[in-house]
Order: C-alpha cells, then structure tokens, then sequence
C-alpha cells in the first residue's frame, strides 16, 4: 500500500471513532449484536495488525480453483469471454485480474446455479417479452450449453476454438450471442448473453469475499468505497475519493 | 388432520407494519393477540454483514423466496398468464417486519384530493373528465377523519421532515427535523426553485437524530452508510415494525409472535370468520387458530390471494364489473430522467432511503387539469439513496452495453451522474385486476394469484407529460447530457420499478363496489379485517408506507371497538 493510500484509510473513520461520534457508547442506545461484534473487531485492528488484503496478497488464493466447471477449456473460454466484456485498460484490471471467472464458477456452484429461490415449476410455456424468463433450464444448464455453443460457433464461423481468436473476432462471437443469432436449445442466446454480462459486473463489484473484485480493485476504479460505517460527517461536503473497505474488516481476524 | 388450538381475541396473518400495528394496538387494549408470520424471526442483530450489495441487492436476501410462492402474469385478459419466475419489477418480503425491513422509509401522507379523487375531479372538471372503464372512487374516508392516524404513525417512526406547501393541515409538526442537505440533492432544489417550483426535503423513517417514541422504543440516528433499500438497518436507524411496534406488543405480555407458519386458509361459515388454517413451515404439521377477530396483514397481493383461495367476499369479475375481491389493482408510473456531468463529482455512494429533495407542484390536482387529457400527477424526487457498483452503471445513449466503452463510461459516470424520479399515481382500469391462476400452484397446492395488468391511456399521457417536466428540470440542473424515456411502453414484469402494489380489497362507503368499510372491516364479514395497500382504491403519487401505517392505526382501533361491541363499525 502507497503511503497515499495509507493517510487516506486513516482518515476514513475508524469503527471506535464511529461509535465515538454516534453517541451510541457513551449515550448506550442500542446494546449487543453488531455493536458487539465490532468492538470486537476492535482488538484486531490495531495498528500493526495485518489487514486482510495484505494478508491475502502474501498467501496463496487458495479459493482460485473450480467448483462447477469440470474442463480447464470451458473455464478458459468463460475467461476470454469475462474478458470481452469487462477488458483490462489504462482505468485498471479487467475481469480476469479480478478473478471474475472463479466468481462465475463458485457462484453457478451453489443456490444460484441451481435457481434454488425461483419458481421453476411446470408447465412451461413461451410468453411475451413482457412477462419475463420462462425457460425450464437452470443457470448451471444455461452456462453449460453456452459455453460449449460459443466453442462450437468458433469453430463453425472461424475454423478456430474461441481461446484462439482475436479479440475483433472473439467480439463477433459474443456479439452475435447477444443479438440472438445462435441457436441454442430451452433458451435464446441472448437470454445467455446478458445472464453472462450481468454476472461479469457482479464479479468486479461485489464484494471480494466472493471471489472476484481481487484487492477491491474494482470498487477502486469505480471509487466505490465499500462497507464503510457513517458518511454523517462528510454526506455535506463536495466528492472526495475514499480508500475502500470490504466486508472482512467486521470479522474478528485470526 | 390439523391439530385445532385454543381460541384466540386476534390473529394476524402476517406480521410487518400492519401487523405489527394491529398487535401492538390490540395488546395494549388487553385483547390476546397471536401473529403468524411465514418467515423466520429477525432483527438488528441479523445485520452483521448487510453491507453486502450481492447478497441482499442483487440476490435478494430478504426477498420472498418464489421457489415457493410467487404469482402469475400478463398484460390482457385474452393472454395465458404465466409465472413470475425470477423477481424483477417488485420485491415483497420474507421474515419478521416484512417489507417494512428492507423500505426506504420515504413517508408522505397521502394527499387530501386522494381520497375524494372521484367527487373533487367531478366537480372541479365535469363527469367527463373520467374516461370510460376506469373504476376511479372515493376511499369512504377523508384526510381530515385520517389526520390523527397519519400523526400516530409518524410518531411510532419519529419521522424526519418539514412542511411544505401541498402537504395537508397537520396537527402536529414532524417528530424530527429533516435529514442533511447535500451538494447532490442541492442541484435540484436550487434548478427547482429557478423554475418557481418549492422544494422540500422529503419525509424520512431514516432519522435525523435519535428518538424515543411514545411507546417508549428508541430509534437511531441515521449514518448515511449508503446502504438502505433492499437492506435491513444494522444502527436500528430506519424506523420498521421489528424496531418499533412488535417489540411494543411483546412488552405487553399479551401478544404471541409465531415466525415460520404460513396461513393457508381463513376458516369461516359464509358470515363470520372462526379462524384460519396454517402449516408449521419447520415441523411439516398443520394447525387450526380460532379467533374472535381475523386481520390479514400480509402483503397487498396476498390479502387478496387468501381471501379469493377462501371464497371469503365477492370476487370481482371485470365483463360484468361486479364483484369486489381482486379489483382496482394498481402500481405506479415510474418516470427516470438521468444527468450526465462531465467536469462534476458527486458522492453518489453515500446516502440514505429516504434522504431526497421533493417537489410536490405536479402531484394529485395540485396543478390544473383543464387542458390536460389526464388526471393526477406524481411527487418528484432527487434522491441520493446510495448508488451501488453492481446495479449501477449509468452510460450515456449510445454507449455499448459491454466492452472497452462500456467500462470507461459506466466508471466514469457512476459518480457523475444526477438521477431524478416521478412517482406518478396509477388509477384503477376495469380490466386491470387479481384472480386466482387455473393452472399454477404455491409449495402448499394452493393456485398462485394472477395478475392482469397493463399501463392505460391515462398512464401513457401522464407519462409523456411527467418525463417532459423532468427534463426542463434536469436542463435547469446544468446536466452535460440528459437521458429520459419520452414514452411508456407495455407493463413488463422484468425490471424493478417500485415495490408499491396497491388495491384488490379496496375500501369506500358502499358494499356494491369496495371490499372493506373505513375500519377496513370487511362488509361481508364482521369479525375479518383486510389491511394494508389492498384497501387503496386507487394509487396516488407518492410511496404508500405513510398512508398503510394511517391506515393500519385506524383498523386497529376498529377491532378493539369491534371486540367490545360487534357488529358492522359503519
């Protein structure tokens, strides 16, 4: 960390400052649960410690590994894709850097994957724009199929696996997807296309816990600052950048 | 073979605001309340973690889960409704305090020309001016006979607000005053003030300053963190019913909350409720509740969902326009117009739910209709709510929507971008109503509720004259690029517009055409009361939760006189 970026995280408002200027321990409003936990964290955050995205940086990313995707290929071609949409430039990283593809792949792993909190009961029918996503396939069978669909149109257009192409030719690809010219079965390839845009963003922003966003470097660029406490004393004033804090800082570090 | 329990004086069906409400007003009157919530119980505690855009915003946390209810859709009666299978334009919630957890917490009164829509247009422009099958009425209730109920509410959550021009007559000034002003929101009061408009901070459940309220609850003072909608409140800063009112009713020792039982059927003869039936979502078993009085206070569609699935009242049949259960289903006409500033900066991350600029000169019949081929208006807000990275990436028209430009414009544009919103009102159309599906089912084998709904003439018009005025105001705000929709399109079930859903029980001063009296006490039976939005009958221009919580004070009072006397209480 710059020491830049060091003197702007001490002046973001540390969780005894904020509990401090709230009131909230001296006037004993409110008692128990988060208050607790982040007196707690308290101990651990004195300075010296280690914040976790230092700790992370000198460590192995044991978390870089596949939960759903069973083929290095078909996880290289999701990577290219990520890539397509969210490039690196001079801004900072793209998709790739930012570890949006394991992102994708944990995230098709659990509830999300399997469209556990949908309605996916029968009968199934096509219906007008308007009344919204109809198909039977889950989101684990819609990357699957589309995919293995973006190698096959590779090929078939190109004479080429889609890791191969270049990068004009890899936005043929994806553009055709989104305009719905691939066929694809249970679902359009639009229908595909903007499932695999939306989860790309969701990888860069969300919270690094997930395992894209590496180093919040996505909130960064965009100058989101994260989990912060209070804006009460700076919701006032004119736009300033802030260093960034994930959910992390709330645990109780070991 | 459900197990039948001892008699209770009330049970709720749901326990959020109104059932909250209803509990705590009952219980203090000593009257012995049980509430049946489906979801599981909650509160401050449960927020640890709530900073967390993909988890709550995005994947819907505290969102009813669909997998096992959710309702069907289409535009017109002649189409095949289908499952809505992925939430999308509205976001009703699960768990303890409901909706009410993860609101805004922007809190208007309804204005005085709602309730008396039909009688002040009639007379003010002529029978004519209220076109063919829209089922416009009055509530059977005035501002004036609501006005205590509006302040009790307000006092429950300690609201923070000011007074302004179009607001009615108010016994009482807001409990706080309002929330900070900020650079963002004051490039629209200032352009606003310019054009002769008179802008007002918005009337906030985020509060200004810690409050005890006379129930004796304490709520926090805000910390504009930036993380409200969709998100329950770690400070115990936005005021919601697990804070407020159903901590008040358990105080009383005469209130019994039982989170994961989801009510399946009110019991009754054909006149009076004895009832309902529900499942413990846990053990799998079914139980029967009897009670005195039964109050459905789940969400708006579901008080209309049990009543039709209970064959309780007259369900509403639009060819012949009979009928009540299911009618005047409204929602709302939401107009967007977007500022893009090329040399400016905002803090758009910071903010709260309710923290906004309003202007009010264009809402209900605050301006006049003569010449206007509509009726109503909306409230305008600039609302600095807290943007977050996920769900917002605003790009100039003409921007790809991926790729090289996409990233530069969407990261330069999130924090230099002023949004404004209309909330224009929805009034009620003969042929946009609830029923139940013929062919799909919840987990329990009961059919999901159908919803016929399009946006009308009226609307359209509304539309175009509401996204007109944004953009001058937008202009005025010195915006490099303003982006705005000049027309409405077709009523799509897929992105999110406003969890403000309205109508299907509605209430008014005649059996013939509303479902409940203004106790919200159900004209066809006695000892059943229907709150919440079900009871508007029409949707005004601003969001709801003031006019539910007025609302929810009132009924409660009319079952306490309900408990003592009986009968019909108008």
């Amino acid at each position: 960390m710059s020491e830049n970026e060091q003197e702007k995280q001490q002046k973001t408002m540390t969780r005894r400052e904020f509990l401090r200027k709230s009131g909230y321990v001296a006037g004993g409003a409110v008692g128990g649960g988060i208050l607790g936990g982040l007196i707690t964290s308290q101990v651990a955050n004195r300075p010296g410690t280690k914040r976790p995205e230092q700790a992370q940086q000198q460590g192995e990313d044991f978390n870089r590994a596949l939960m759903f995707f069973s083929k290095q290929e078909d996880f290289q071609i999701l990577s290219d894709a990520a890539e397509r949409i969210f490039p690196e430039d001079d801004l900072g990283p793209g998709a790739k850097k930012l570890g949006v593809p394991y992102f994708i792949d944990h995230q098709l792993a659990g509830a999300w994957g399997h469209n556990a909190r949908e309605y996916m009961q029968g009968p199934f029918y096509d219906g007008t724009e308007t009344q919204g996503y109809q198909s039977h396939l889950d989101r684990r069978e819609i990357f699957g199929q589309g995919i293995s669909k973006i190698q096959a149109y590779s090929k078939e257009t190109y004479d080429k696996p889609f890791t191969e192409l270049s990068a004009e030719e890899q936005d043929e690809v994806l553009t055709a997807f989104e305009e719905g010219k691939v066929e694809m079965q249970g679902i359009t390839s639009k229908e595909f296309f903007d499932l695999l845009r939306s989860s790309v963003i969701e990888g860069a922003y969300a919270d690094p816990l997930y395992g894209g966003n590496a180093n919040m470097d996505g909130w960064r660029m965009k100058k989101f600052p994260g989990n912060q406490m209070s804006y009460t004393d700076r919701i006032e004033s004119e736009f300033e950048e802030i260093e960034p804090r994930s959910l992390r800082a709330h645990m109780q570090q070991e | 073979m459900a197990k039948e329990l001892e008699k209770v004086d009330v049970v709720t069906v749901g326990v959020g605001w109104t059932g909250g409400i209803v509990a705590a007003e009952c219980a203090k009157e000593g009257l012995k309340v049980v509430g049946l919530e489906r979801g599981r119980e909650r509160g401050v505690d449960d927020y640890f973690m709530i900073h967390d855009e993909l988890r709550y915003a995005i994947r819907y946390d505290l969102m009813q889960d669909l997998s096992k209810e959710t309702i069907t859709f289409r535009n017109e009666p002649k189409q095949r409704a289908l499952p809505m299978r992925r939430l999308g334009s509205f976001l009703p919630g699960e768990g303890l305090g409901g909706a009410g957890v993860h609101w805004n917490g922007m809190t208007f009164r309804f204005l005085p020309y709602d309730f008396e829509i039909y009688s002040q247009t009639v007379d003010k422009y002529g029978k004519d001016k209220i076109k063919k099958d829209y089922t416009v009425q009055d509530w059977g209730i005035t501002y004036d006979e609501l006005e205590p109920y509006f302040d009790k509410f307000e006092k429950t959550c300690g609201i923070s607000g000011e007074e302004w021009k179009y607001s009615g007559k108010r016994s009482n000034p807001y409990p706080t005053p309002p929330m900070k002003n900020t650079p963002y929101l004051n490039r629209f009061a200032e352009a606003a003030k310019e054009l002769g408009y008179e802008p007002f901070m918005a009337p906030s459940a985020n509060l200004s300053e810690t409050y005890e309220n006379p129930d004796g609850m304490t709520i926090n003072a805000c910390q504009y963190c930036g993380f409200c909608e969709r998100f329950g409140c770690e400070y115990g800063a936005k005021s919601d019913p697990t804070i407020t009112v159903i901590p008040t009713a358990q105080k009383t020792g005469n209130f019994e909350l039982r989170p994961h039982s989801n009510v399946t059927d009110i019991l009754h003869d054909g006149e009076k409720a004895t009832g309902v039936k529900y499942v413990d979502v846990l053990s799998g078993e079914e139980y029967i509740q009897p009670a005195e009085v039964v109050v459905l206070t789940s969400y708006t569609m579901n008080n209309t969902r049990l009543l039709l699935h209970s064959k309780l009242g007259r369900p509403y049949d639009p060819d012949s326009g009979t009928g009540v259960i299911g009618k005047n289903y409204c929602y709302q006409i939401m107009v967007g117009v977007t500022g893009f500033y090329e040399d400016e900066q905002f803090n758009t991350f910071m903010g709260a739910g309710a923290l906004a600029q309003a202007i009010d000169d264009l809402n209900g019949d605050n301006f006049d209709h003569s010449d206007l081929d509509f009726i109503h208006g909306g409230v305008l807000t600039c609302g600095q709510s807290g943007r977050r990275p996920i769900a917002y990436n605003p790009t100039p028209p003409g921007t790809p929507g991926w790729g090289a430009e996409f990233k530069k414009n969407s990261i330069k544009y999130y924090t230099q971008t002023i949004s404004i919103g209309f909330q224009g009102a929805s009034i009620p159309y003969r042929y946009n109503y609830l029923d139940l599906d013929p062919t799909y089912k919840d987990a329990y084998g009961s059919p999901l509720l159908r919803m016929t709904y399009n946006f009308t003439d009226q609307d359209r018009q509304l539309f175009k004259y509401l996204s007109e005025k944004g953009g001058e105001i937008m202009e005025a705000m010195g915006a490099d690029t303003v982006a705005r929709q000049e027309e409405l399109g077709d009523y799509d079930i897929r992105p999110y517009q406003s969890t403000h859903n309205t109508g299907g029980a509605i209430m008014g001063d005649d059996p013939d055409t509303s479902a409940v009296n203004n106790y919200l006490q159900m004209w066809d039976a006695d000892n059943v009361f229907v709150v919440g939005a079900s009871a508007f009958a029409h949707n005004g221009g601003y969001n709801p939760t003031g006019t539910v919580g007025a609302l929810a004070y009132r009924a409660a009072e009319g079952i306490v006189k309900y408990s003592k006397n009986g009968g019909q209480l108008v």
